[in-house]
Protein backbone atom coordinates (compact mmCIF):
# COMPACT_ATOMS: atom_id res chain seq x y z
CA UNK A 1 0.00 0.00 0.00
CA UNK A 2 2.70 2.23 0.90
CA UNK A 3 6.47 1.97 -1.17
CA UNK A 4 9.13 4.17 0.16
CA UNK A 5 12.44 4.39 -0.89
CA UNK A 6 15.43 6.08 -0.43
CA UNK A 7 13.45 9.24 0.45
CA UNK A 8 15.55 12.15 1.79
CA UNK A 9 14.62 15.76 2.98
CA UNK A 10 17.21 18.40 3.74
CA UNK A 11 15.91 21.62 5.13
CA UNK A 12 19.03 24.19 4.07
CA UNK A 13 21.15 21.25 4.07
CA UNK A 14 20.27 19.69 6.95
CA UNK A 15 18.96 16.18 6.43
CA UNK A 16 15.43 15.89 8.01
CA UNK A 17 15.22 12.45 7.25
CA UNK A 18 17.37 9.87 5.20
CA UNK A 19 17.50 7.34 3.17
CA UNK A 20 14.35 5.82 4.46
CA UNK A 21 13.32 2.25 3.20
CA UNK A 22 9.88 0.77 4.49
CA UNK A 23 6.86 -0.81 3.22
CA UNK A 24 3.47 -0.80 4.70
CA UNK A 25 0.90 -3.74 2.99
CA UNK A 26 -2.29 -3.86 3.29
CA UNK A 27 -3.99 -4.00 6.02
CA UNK A 28 -1.83 -3.11 8.59
CA UNK A 29 -1.33 -1.08 10.98
CA UNK A 30 2.01 0.38 11.09
CA UNK A 31 3.17 2.65 13.81
CA UNK A 32 5.61 5.37 13.48
CA UNK A 33 7.73 6.47 16.63
CA UNK A 34 10.59 8.33 17.34
CA UNK A 35 10.82 11.19 20.01
CA UNK A 36 10.07 15.14 18.64
CA UNK A 37 12.32 16.27 15.28
CA UNK A 38 13.16 12.90 14.34
CA UNK A 39 11.20 13.37 11.14
CA UNK A 40 8.10 11.54 11.82
CA UNK A 41 6.05 14.78 10.33
CA UNK A 42 8.27 14.71 7.44
CA UNK A 43 7.88 11.51 6.34
CA UNK A 44 3.68 11.84 6.63
CA UNK A 45 3.79 15.30 4.90
CA UNK A 46 5.59 13.68 1.92
CA UNK A 47 3.68 10.80 1.62
CA UNK A 48 0.80 12.88 1.51
CA UNK A 49 1.87 14.90 -1.27
CA UNK A 50 2.21 18.02 0.94
CA UNK A 51 5.81 18.64 0.40
CA UNK A 52 7.98 16.70 -2.16
CA UNK A 53 11.12 14.69 -1.31
CA UNK A 54 14.37 15.93 -2.02
CA UNK A 55 15.12 12.97 -3.37
CA UNK A 56 13.90 8.81 -3.20
CA UNK A 57 10.36 7.74 -4.10
CA UNK A 58 7.19 6.98 -2.63
CA UNK A 59 3.82 5.30 -3.72
CA UNK A 60 0.73 5.08 -2.60
CA UNK A 61 -1.98 2.38 -3.97
CA UNK A 62 0.68 2.11 -7.01
CA UNK A 63 0.63 5.54 -7.84
CA UNK A 64 3.61 7.66 -7.69
CA UNK A 65 3.09 10.23 -5.44
CA UNK A 66 5.33 13.17 -7.50
CA UNK A 67 4.07 12.21 -10.76
CA UNK A 68 0.25 10.97 -10.23
CA UNK A 69 -0.04 12.91 -6.76
CA UNK A 70 -4.17 13.31 -7.61
CA UNK A 71 -4.48 9.75 -7.86
CA UNK A 72 -2.04 9.01 -4.66
CA UNK A 73 -4.26 11.90 -2.90
CA UNK A 74 -7.26 10.34 -3.89
CA UNK A 75 -6.40 7.10 -1.74
CA UNK A 76 -5.05 8.84 1.23
CA UNK A 77 -7.03 9.91 3.96
CA UNK A 78 -4.47 12.34 5.82
CA UNK A 79 -4.93 13.68 9.38
CA UNK A 80 -2.11 16.26 10.28
CA UNK A 81 -0.45 17.23 13.69
CA UNK A 82 -2.32 19.72 15.90
CA UNK A 83 -5.35 18.88 13.09
CA UNK A 84 -5.97 22.61 11.25
CA UNK A 85 -9.30 23.19 10.82
CA UNK A 86 -11.41 26.04 9.18
CA UNK A 87 -12.56 27.50 12.33
CA UNK A 88 -15.46 29.56 11.05
CA UNK A 89 -17.60 26.73 9.46
CA UNK A 90 -20.08 24.03 11.23
CA UNK A 91 -19.23 20.57 11.88
CA UNK A 92 -21.58 19.09 8.86
CA UNK A 93 -20.93 21.67 6.44
CA UNK A 94 -17.36 21.48 6.53
CA UNK A 95 -17.44 17.56 6.10
CA UNK A 96 -19.55 18.00 3.48
CA UNK A 97 -17.22 20.65 2.04
CA UNK A 98 -14.36 17.96 2.26
CA UNK A 99 -16.33 14.77 0.73
CA UNK A 100 -17.59 17.19 -2.29
CA UNK A 101 -13.93 17.97 -2.80
CA UNK A 102 -12.24 14.40 -2.22
CA UNK A 103 -14.51 13.28 -4.87
CA UNK A 104 -17.57 11.37 -3.00
CA UNK A 105 -20.52 11.71 -5.61
CA UNK A 106 -23.42 14.12 -4.26
CA UNK A 107 -25.67 11.94 -3.68
CA UNK A 108 -23.37 9.78 -1.62
CA UNK A 109 -22.28 12.58 0.47
CA UNK A 110 -24.90 12.96 2.94
CA UNK A 111 -24.90 9.00 3.39
CA UNK A 112 -21.21 9.65 3.99
CA UNK A 113 -20.82 12.34 5.99
CA UNK A 114 -23.42 10.99 8.47
CA UNK A 115 -21.94 7.46 8.61
CA UNK A 116 -18.80 9.28 9.56
CA UNK A 117 -20.17 11.21 12.10
CA UNK A 118 -21.55 8.57 13.72
CA UNK A 119 -18.42 6.37 13.71
CA UNK A 120 -16.43 9.70 15.38
CA UNK A 121 -18.68 10.56 17.66
CA UNK A 122 -19.73 13.64 15.97
CA UNK A 123 -23.24 13.88 16.08
CA UNK A 124 -24.35 15.80 19.41
CA UNK A 125 -21.89 18.74 17.78
CA UNK A 126 -22.97 18.40 14.06
CA UNK A 127 -24.34 21.54 14.01
CA UNK A 128 -21.73 23.34 16.40
CA UNK A 129 -18.98 26.20 14.81
CA UNK A 130 -15.43 24.29 14.23
CA UNK A 131 -13.83 26.91 16.50
CA UNK A 132 -15.93 26.44 20.12
CA UNK A 133 -15.19 22.63 19.52
CA UNK A 134 -12.82 21.17 22.60
CA UNK A 135 -9.47 19.40 21.20
CA UNK A 136 -11.13 16.38 21.52
CA UNK A 137 -13.53 16.65 18.95
CA UNK A 138 -11.54 18.59 16.82
CA UNK A 139 -9.52 15.59 16.51
CA UNK A 140 -12.36 13.92 16.17
CA UNK A 141 -13.25 16.00 12.59
CA UNK A 142 -9.93 15.40 11.36
CA UNK A 143 -10.36 11.74 11.94
CA UNK A 144 -13.50 12.09 10.28
CA UNK A 145 -12.54 14.37 7.47
CA UNK A 146 -9.50 12.16 7.17
CA UNK A 147 -12.36 9.03 6.80
CA UNK A 148 -14.93 10.85 4.57
CA UNK A 149 -13.92 9.68 1.17
CA UNK A 150 -13.59 5.78 2.10
CA UNK A 151 -9.66 5.88 1.70
CA UNK A 152 -7.61 2.68 1.49
CA UNK A 153 -4.79 3.98 3.30
CA UNK A 154 -5.03 6.05 6.53
CA UNK A 155 -2.12 8.42 7.63
CA UNK A 156 -2.79 9.73 10.94
CA UNK A 157 -0.18 12.82 12.55
CA UNK A 158 -0.44 11.94 16.10
CA UNK A 159 -3.73 11.29 16.51
CA UNK A 160 -4.16 11.66 20.28
CA UNK A 161 -1.42 14.04 21.26
CA UNK A 162 -3.50 16.34 23.44
CA UNK A 163 -6.24 14.32 24.51
CA UNK A 164 -7.34 13.14 27.88
CA UNK A 165 -7.08 9.40 28.80
CA UNK A 166 -10.36 8.95 27.99
CA UNK A 167 -10.32 10.16 25.11
CA UNK A 168 -7.31 8.54 24.01
CA UNK A 169 -8.98 5.24 24.49
CA UNK A 170 -11.98 6.42 22.57
CA UNK A 171 -9.69 7.39 19.59
CA UNK A 172 -6.90 3.64 20.39
CA UNK A 173 -10.75 1.88 19.85
CA UNK A 174 -11.50 3.43 16.91
CA UNK A 175 -8.26 3.31 15.24
CA UNK A 176 -8.22 -0.12 15.62
CA UNK A 177 -11.80 -0.84 14.63
CA UNK A 178 -10.59 1.08 11.62
CA UNK A 179 -8.16 -1.22 11.01
CA UNK A 180 -9.95 -4.08 10.33
CA UNK A 181 -10.71 -2.25 6.47
CA UNK A 182 -8.12 0.30 6.44
CA UNK A 183 -4.66 0.73 6.07
CA UNK A 184 -3.06 2.90 8.52
CA UNK A 185 -0.22 4.84 9.16
CA UNK A 186 0.28 6.59 12.46
CA UNK A 187 3.13 8.43 14.26
CA UNK A 188 2.52 8.86 17.79
CA UNK A 189 5.06 8.82 20.87
CA UNK A 190 2.99 7.57 23.22
CA UNK A 191 3.90 4.01 23.44
CA UNK A 192 1.57 1.68 24.89
CA UNK A 193 -1.28 2.68 22.33
CA UNK A 194 1.64 1.40 19.53
CA UNK A 195 1.80 -2.09 21.66
CA UNK A 196 -1.93 -2.10 21.73
CA UNK A 197 -2.54 -1.10 18.54
CA UNK A 198 -0.21 -1.86 15.97
CA UNK A 199 0.95 -4.83 13.80
CA UNK A 200 4.73 -3.34 12.82
CA UNK A 201 6.50 -0.30 14.34
CA UNK A 202 9.11 1.55 12.67
CA UNK A 203 11.36 3.62 15.09
CA UNK A 204 13.10 6.50 12.99
CA UNK A 205 15.48 8.89 15.26
CA UNK A 206 17.25 11.76 13.80
CA UNK A 207 15.77 11.21 10.11
CA UNK A 208 17.14 7.17 9.91
CA UNK A 209 15.16 4.28 10.47
CA UNK A 210 16.76 2.33 13.47
CA UNK A 211 14.18 -0.65 13.94
CA UNK A 212 11.34 -1.99 12.26
CA UNK A 213 9.49 -4.84 13.14
CA UNK A 214 6.43 -6.67 14.90
CA UNK A 215 6.16 -5.11 18.95
CA UNK A 216 6.59 -8.49 20.12
CA UNK A 217 9.72 -9.18 17.92
CA UNK A 218 11.39 -5.50 18.97
CA UNK A 219 10.92 -6.87 22.50
CA UNK A 220 13.12 -9.29 22.33
CA UNK A 221 15.06 -7.76 20.87
CA UNK A 222 16.69 -5.34 23.57
CA UNK A 223 19.17 -6.28 25.88
CA UNK A 224 16.80 -5.56 28.73
CA UNK A 225 14.32 -7.51 28.57
CA UNK A 226 12.75 -6.03 31.58
CA UNK A 227 13.34 -7.64 35.03
CA UNK A 228 12.86 -8.86 38.29
CA UNK A 229 11.73 -7.41 41.63
CA UNK A 230 11.84 -9.54 44.92
CA UNK A 231 10.88 -8.11 48.39
CA UNK A 232 12.54 -10.43 51.40
CA UNK A 233 13.96 -10.38 54.84
CA UNK A 234 16.79 -11.77 54.48
CA UNK A 235 18.01 -11.75 57.78
CA UNK A 236 22.22 -10.79 57.58
CA UNK A 237 22.80 -12.47 54.10
CA UNK A 238 24.22 -10.34 51.46
CA UNK A 239 21.09 -10.74 49.10
CA UNK A 240 22.33 -8.37 46.29
CA UNK A 241 26.03 -10.61 46.29
CA UNK A 242 23.65 -13.59 46.30
CA UNK A 243 21.37 -12.50 43.53
CA UNK A 244 24.04 -11.90 41.21
CA UNK A 245 25.13 -15.37 41.49
CA UNK A 246 21.76 -16.72 39.59
CA UNK A 247 22.77 -17.12 35.85
CA UNK A 248 21.32 -14.59 33.63
CA UNK A 249 20.95 -11.73 36.31
CA UNK A 250 22.96 -8.83 34.81
CA UNK A 251 22.86 -6.21 37.65
CA UNK A 252 21.09 -6.14 41.09
CA UNK A 253 19.85 -2.50 42.70
CA UNK A 254 19.03 -3.05 46.42
CA UNK A 255 17.00 -0.58 48.40
CA UNK A 256 14.50 -1.05 51.91
CA UNK A 257 11.10 -0.90 52.77
CA UNK A 258 10.85 -0.73 56.56
CA UNK A 259 12.54 -4.45 57.46
CA UNK A 260 11.57 -5.27 54.15
CA UNK A 261 14.52 -5.66 51.28
CA UNK A 262 13.83 -4.85 48.29
CA UNK A 263 15.58 -6.12 45.20
CA UNK A 264 15.54 -4.94 41.43
CA UNK A 265 16.66 -7.24 38.93
CA UNK A 266 17.80 -6.31 35.37
CA UNK A 267 18.17 -9.74 33.51
CA UNK A 268 18.63 -10.97 30.64
CA UNK A 269 16.61 -11.38 26.86
CA UNK A 270 14.05 -14.42 27.11
CA UNK A 271 15.36 -15.38 30.47
CA UNK A 272 12.90 -16.30 33.13
CA UNK A 273 14.88 -15.86 36.99
CA UNK A 274 12.25 -16.56 39.32
CA UNK A 275 12.27 -20.12 39.71
CA UNK A 276 16.00 -19.70 40.60
CA UNK A 277 14.84 -16.95 43.37
CA UNK A 278 12.72 -18.74 45.12
CA UNK A 279 15.23 -21.70 45.31
CA UNK A 280 17.52 -19.48 47.08
CA UNK A 281 15.24 -17.66 49.23
CA UNK A 282 14.38 -21.38 50.73
CA UNK A 283 17.51 -22.75 50.96
CA UNK A 284 18.75 -19.64 52.57
CA UNK A 285 15.01 -19.11 54.95
CA UNK A 286 13.72 -15.82 53.36
CA UNK A 287 10.45 -14.54 53.60
CA UNK A 288 9.78 -13.83 50.47
CA UNK A 289 7.05 -11.43 50.33
CA UNK A 290 6.76 -10.35 46.47
CA UNK A 291 8.23 -12.10 43.45
CA UNK A 292 7.21 -10.64 39.99
CA UNK A 293 8.63 -10.22 36.56
CA UNK A 294 8.41 -6.75 34.94
CA UNK A 295 7.62 -7.36 31.07
CA UNK A 296 9.54 -4.50 28.83
CA UNK A 297 7.57 -2.74 27.27
CA UNK A 298 8.13 -0.29 23.83
CA UNK A 299 9.72 2.04 26.26
CA UNK A 300 12.57 -0.05 27.25
CA UNK A 301 13.00 -0.39 23.01
CA UNK A 302 12.29 3.23 22.28
CA UNK A 303 14.71 4.57 24.80
CA UNK A 304 17.44 1.76 24.35
CA UNK A 305 17.05 2.63 20.68
CA UNK A 306 17.24 6.83 20.55
CA UNK A 307 19.12 7.17 23.43
CA UNK A 308 21.88 4.13 23.64
CA UNK A 309 23.77 5.83 26.21
CA UNK A 310 21.04 5.58 29.07
CA UNK A 311 20.54 2.35 29.24
CA UNK B 1 -15.12 21.61 -12.38
CA UNK B 2 -16.95 20.32 -9.44
CA UNK B 3 -14.27 20.75 -7.39
CA UNK B 4 -13.60 23.85 -8.28
CA UNK B 5 -17.23 25.16 -7.69
CA UNK B 6 -16.76 23.27 -4.40
CA UNK B 7 -13.74 25.36 -3.43
CA UNK B 8 -15.28 28.67 -5.06
CA UNK B 9 -18.09 28.32 -2.66
CA UNK B 10 -16.61 27.79 0.15
CA UNK B 11 -14.27 31.42 -0.98
CA UNK B 12 -17.92 33.00 -1.46
CA UNK B 13 -19.17 31.97 1.87
CA UNK B 14 -16.24 32.14 3.83
CA UNK B 15 -16.46 35.91 3.26
CA UNK B 16 -19.81 36.04 5.02
CA UNK B 17 -18.26 34.06 8.23
CA UNK B 18 -15.94 36.88 9.19
CA UNK B 19 -16.70 40.03 9.99
CA UNK B 20 -14.21 41.92 7.53
CA UNK B 21 -17.24 40.91 5.00
CA UNK B 22 -19.61 43.17 7.00
CA UNK B 23 -17.02 46.24 8.17
CA UNK B 24 -16.03 46.77 4.45
CA UNK B 25 -19.60 46.18 2.72
CA UNK B 26 -20.45 49.11 5.06
CA UNK B 27 -17.21 50.97 4.77
CA UNK B 28 -18.34 50.97 1.59
CA UNK B 29 -21.87 51.63 1.66
CA UNK B 30 -21.44 54.88 3.52
CA UNK B 31 -18.69 55.95 1.20
CA UNK B 32 -20.20 55.16 -2.04
CA UNK B 33 -23.72 56.90 -0.21
CA UNK B 34 -22.07 59.56 0.88
CA UNK B 35 -20.39 59.69 -2.53
CA UNK B 36 -23.28 59.99 -4.51
CA UNK B 37 -25.02 62.84 -1.79
CA UNK B 38 -22.47 64.93 -2.31
CA UNK B 39 -21.88 64.79 -6.34
CA UNK B 40 -25.80 65.41 -6.43
CA UNK B 41 -25.86 68.37 -3.88
CA UNK B 42 -23.05 69.93 -5.72
CA UNK B 43 -24.50 69.41 -8.99
CA UNK B 44 -28.12 70.80 -7.75
CA UNK B 45 -28.84 73.51 -9.50
CA UNK B 46 -26.23 74.12 -11.73
CA UNK B 47 -25.18 73.38 -15.19
CA UNK B 48 -22.50 70.84 -15.11
CA UNK B 49 -20.78 69.31 -18.56
CA UNK B 50 -21.38 65.63 -17.14
CA UNK B 51 -23.95 63.12 -15.94
CA UNK B 52 -24.30 61.67 -12.23
CA UNK B 53 -22.92 59.08 -13.28
CA UNK B 54 -19.77 60.47 -14.44
CA UNK B 55 -19.74 62.22 -11.48
CA UNK B 56 -20.06 59.46 -8.86
CA UNK B 57 -17.26 57.28 -10.72
CA UNK B 58 -14.93 59.58 -11.34
CA UNK B 59 -14.86 61.96 -7.78
CA UNK B 60 -12.02 61.84 -4.96
CA UNK B 61 -14.56 59.80 -2.73
CA UNK B 62 -15.04 56.88 -5.04
CA UNK B 63 -11.03 56.32 -5.69
CA UNK B 64 -10.54 56.68 -2.22
CA UNK B 65 -12.84 53.96 -1.51
CA UNK B 66 -12.05 52.15 -4.19
CA UNK B 67 -8.33 51.46 -3.74
CA UNK B 68 -8.77 50.48 0.04
CA UNK B 69 -11.26 47.46 -0.49
CA UNK B 70 -8.95 45.42 -2.68
CA UNK B 71 -6.19 44.81 0.23
CA UNK B 72 -8.68 44.11 2.59
CA UNK B 73 -11.15 41.91 0.91
CA UNK B 74 -7.50 39.82 -0.66
CA UNK B 75 -5.57 39.67 1.84
CA UNK B 76 -6.71 36.54 4.11
CA UNK B 77 -7.29 34.35 0.79
CA UNK B 78 -3.89 32.81 0.81
CA UNK B 79 -2.03 34.14 4.24
CA UNK B 80 -5.13 32.66 6.59
CA UNK B 81 -4.63 29.36 5.87
CA UNK B 82 -0.53 29.77 5.85
CA UNK B 83 -1.21 30.57 9.16
CA UNK B 84 -3.82 28.17 10.51
CA UNK B 85 -2.20 25.56 9.17
CA UNK B 86 -5.87 24.50 7.15
CA UNK B 87 -3.02 24.66 3.93
CA UNK B 88 -2.20 21.29 4.38
CA UNK B 89 -5.89 19.24 4.50
CA UNK B 90 -6.48 21.75 1.30
CA UNK B 91 -3.46 20.57 -0.47
CA UNK B 92 -2.97 16.67 0.47
CA UNK B 93 -7.02 16.61 -0.86
CA UNK B 94 -7.01 15.67 -4.47
CA UNK B 95 -7.24 19.11 -6.00
CA UNK B 96 -4.70 20.75 -8.46
CA UNK B 97 -3.18 24.36 -7.33
CA UNK B 98 -4.33 26.11 -9.76
CA UNK B 99 -7.78 25.11 -9.24
CA UNK B 100 -7.38 26.45 -5.79
CA UNK B 101 -5.68 29.83 -7.44
CA UNK B 102 -8.25 30.11 -8.96
CA UNK B 103 -11.53 29.84 -6.83
CA UNK B 104 -9.43 32.37 -4.44
CA UNK B 105 -9.74 34.76 -7.15
CA UNK B 106 -12.63 34.67 -8.50
CA UNK B 107 -14.28 34.15 -5.00
CA UNK B 108 -12.75 37.83 -4.29
CA UNK B 109 -14.31 38.86 -7.40
CA UNK B 110 -17.74 37.48 -6.53
CA UNK B 111 -17.42 39.08 -3.07
CA UNK B 112 -15.98 42.20 -4.68
CA UNK B 113 -19.35 42.61 -7.42
CA UNK B 114 -21.60 41.74 -4.47
CA UNK B 115 -20.08 45.20 -3.21
CA UNK B 116 -21.47 46.76 -6.52
CA UNK B 117 -24.55 45.92 -6.48
CA UNK B 118 -26.35 48.90 -4.02
CA UNK B 119 -24.71 51.71 -6.69
CA UNK B 120 -26.96 50.16 -8.97
CA UNK B 121 -30.16 50.91 -6.79
CA UNK B 122 -29.13 54.81 -6.69
CA UNK B 123 -29.05 55.29 -10.35
CA UNK B 124 -32.12 53.66 -10.27
CA UNK B 125 -33.64 55.77 -7.48
CA UNK B 126 -32.25 58.89 -8.71
CA UNK B 127 -34.03 58.11 -12.00
CA UNK B 128 -37.32 57.22 -10.47
CA UNK B 129 -37.66 60.28 -8.09
CA UNK B 130 -35.88 63.40 -10.45
CA UNK B 131 -37.42 61.60 -13.58
CA UNK B 132 -33.93 62.64 -15.39
CA UNK B 133 -31.70 60.05 -17.02
CA UNK B 134 -28.67 59.72 -14.32
CA UNK B 135 -26.58 58.99 -17.48
CA UNK B 136 -25.67 60.35 -20.73
CA UNK B 137 -26.64 56.88 -22.30
CA UNK B 138 -27.32 53.16 -21.78
CA UNK B 139 -23.60 52.25 -22.59
CA UNK B 140 -22.16 54.89 -19.97
CA UNK B 141 -23.61 52.31 -17.42
CA UNK B 142 -21.99 49.62 -19.13
CA UNK B 143 -18.89 51.42 -19.70
CA UNK B 144 -18.89 52.42 -16.36
CA UNK B 145 -19.20 48.92 -14.53
CA UNK B 146 -16.96 47.33 -17.17
CA UNK B 147 -14.35 49.02 -15.87
CA UNK B 148 -15.36 48.43 -12.60
CA UNK B 149 -14.85 44.54 -13.65
CA UNK B 150 -11.67 45.12 -15.27
CA UNK B 151 -9.57 47.31 -12.99
CA UNK B 152 -11.07 45.00 -10.32
CA UNK B 153 -9.73 42.03 -11.73
CA UNK B 154 -6.24 43.07 -11.93
CA UNK B 155 -6.14 44.34 -8.22
CA UNK B 156 -7.98 41.50 -6.83
CA UNK B 157 -5.33 39.78 -8.74
CA UNK B 158 -2.40 41.75 -7.09
CA UNK B 159 -3.92 41.35 -3.97
CA UNK B 160 -3.84 37.69 -4.50
CA UNK B 161 -0.26 37.57 -5.49
CA UNK B 162 0.39 39.48 -2.12
CA UNK B 163 -1.13 37.08 -0.49
CA UNK B 164 -0.01 34.27 -1.35
CA UNK B 165 3.64 35.68 -0.58
CA UNK B 166 3.29 35.62 3.20
CA UNK B 167 1.57 34.04 5.89
CA UNK B 168 0.99 37.41 7.92
CA UNK B 169 -2.22 39.03 6.56
CA UNK B 170 -1.25 42.81 7.55
CA UNK B 171 2.14 42.15 5.13
CA UNK B 172 -0.06 40.82 2.74
CA UNK B 173 -2.66 43.92 2.70
CA UNK B 174 0.35 46.61 3.04
CA UNK B 175 2.35 44.99 -0.02
CA UNK B 176 -1.30 45.24 -2.05
CA UNK B 177 -1.93 48.42 -0.83
CA UNK B 178 1.09 49.84 -1.74
CA UNK B 179 1.32 48.37 -5.73
CA UNK B 180 -2.35 49.61 -6.28
CA UNK B 181 -1.73 53.00 -5.12
CA UNK B 182 1.24 52.98 -7.02
CA UNK B 183 -0.38 52.31 -10.52
CA UNK B 184 -3.27 54.25 -9.42
CA UNK B 185 -1.08 57.41 -8.74
CA UNK B 186 1.25 56.89 -11.87
CA UNK B 187 -2.01 57.63 -13.87
CA UNK B 188 -2.23 60.76 -11.77
CA UNK B 189 1.51 62.00 -12.65
CA UNK B 190 0.19 63.74 -15.93
CA UNK B 191 -1.22 65.69 -13.98
CA UNK B 192 1.06 66.77 -11.43
CA UNK B 193 4.04 67.34 -13.29
CA UNK B 194 3.38 70.11 -15.96
CA UNK B 195 7.04 70.08 -17.51
CA UNK B 196 6.78 66.50 -18.68
CA UNK B 197 6.42 66.32 -22.20
CA UNK B 198 3.49 65.25 -24.42
CA UNK B 199 4.53 62.20 -25.41
CA UNK B 200 5.52 60.87 -22.04
CA UNK B 201 2.33 62.18 -20.69
CA UNK B 202 0.57 60.20 -23.49
CA UNK B 203 2.28 57.20 -22.45
CA UNK B 204 0.85 57.60 -19.01
CA UNK B 205 -2.63 58.30 -20.08
CA UNK B 206 -2.58 55.16 -21.47
CA UNK B 207 -2.10 52.92 -18.17
CA UNK B 208 -3.94 55.93 -16.13
CA UNK B 209 -6.98 54.05 -14.41
CA UNK B 210 -8.72 57.60 -13.76
CA UNK B 211 -8.42 58.61 -17.59
CA UNK B 212 -9.74 55.05 -18.72
CA UNK B 213 -12.36 55.93 -16.14
CA UNK B 214 -13.40 58.91 -17.57
CA UNK B 215 -13.78 57.88 -20.98
CA UNK B 216 -15.54 54.55 -20.04
CA UNK B 217 -18.25 56.33 -17.82
CA UNK B 218 -18.62 58.23 -20.98
CA UNK B 219 -19.83 55.73 -22.72
CA UNK B 220 -16.74 55.34 -25.31
CA UNK B 221 -16.06 51.60 -24.77
CA UNK B 222 -12.34 51.74 -25.59
CA UNK B 223 -11.06 48.22 -26.19
CA UNK B 224 -7.08 49.46 -24.89
CA UNK B 225 -7.93 49.08 -21.44
CA UNK B 226 -9.64 45.89 -21.62
CA UNK B 227 -6.90 43.89 -23.31
CA UNK B 228 -4.25 45.68 -20.52
CA UNK B 229 -6.26 44.79 -17.50
CA UNK B 230 -7.28 40.96 -19.05
CA UNK B 231 -3.46 40.31 -19.55
CA UNK B 232 -1.81 41.69 -16.50
CA UNK B 233 -4.59 39.82 -14.16
CA UNK B 234 -3.15 36.68 -16.50
CA UNK B 235 -0.12 37.68 -15.57
CA UNK B 236 -0.54 38.45 -11.85
CA UNK B 237 -2.24 35.21 -11.43
CA UNK B 238 0.23 33.16 -13.29
CA UNK B 239 2.69 35.00 -10.81
CA UNK B 240 0.37 33.67 -8.02
CA UNK B 241 0.20 30.59 -9.06
CA UNK B 242 3.92 30.23 -9.09
CA UNK B 243 3.85 32.22 -5.68
CA UNK B 244 1.46 29.10 -4.25
CA UNK B 245 3.24 26.38 -5.98
CA UNK B 246 6.93 28.19 -4.05
CA UNK B 247 5.50 27.18 -0.39
CA UNK B 248 6.80 23.46 -1.30
CA UNK B 249 10.44 24.30 -2.05
CA UNK B 250 10.04 26.92 0.84
CA UNK B 251 8.84 24.96 3.79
Amino acid sequence: MIKVENLTKRYAGQAAIQDLNFEVGKGEIMGFLGPNGAGKSTTMRILSSFMPPTSGRASIAGFDIFEQSLQARAHLGYMPENVPLYNDMRVTEYLNYRAALKGVPSRRVAERVGDVKELCGLKEVERKIIGALSKGYRQRVGLADALVHEPDLLILDEPTSGLDPNQIRQVRDLIKNLGKQHTILLSTHILPEVEMTCSRVIIINRGRIEACDTPENLLGQIRTAGGVVVEAKIGNDDGAEELKKIAGVRDVTASTDGDWQVFALRVEANTDVREEVYRLASERHWTLRELSQRRATLEDVFVEITHPDQV
Amino acid sequence: MRKFYTLLSREVRSYFYSPIAYVVLLFFLFISGADFYFQLSYMNGKPVPYSVEEAFFNSVFFWFAFVLIFPLITMRLFAEEFKLGTIEPLMTAPVRDWQVVLAKFFGALVFYLILWLPTLIYFWVFQSVTHQPAAGSRGAYFGAYLMLLLLGMFYLSIGCLASALTKNQIVAAVISFCVITLHFFSGLISFMMSEVSSSTRQLLGYFSAIEQMGTLSRGEIDTRPMVLYVTMTIVMLTLTYHAFQSRKWRL
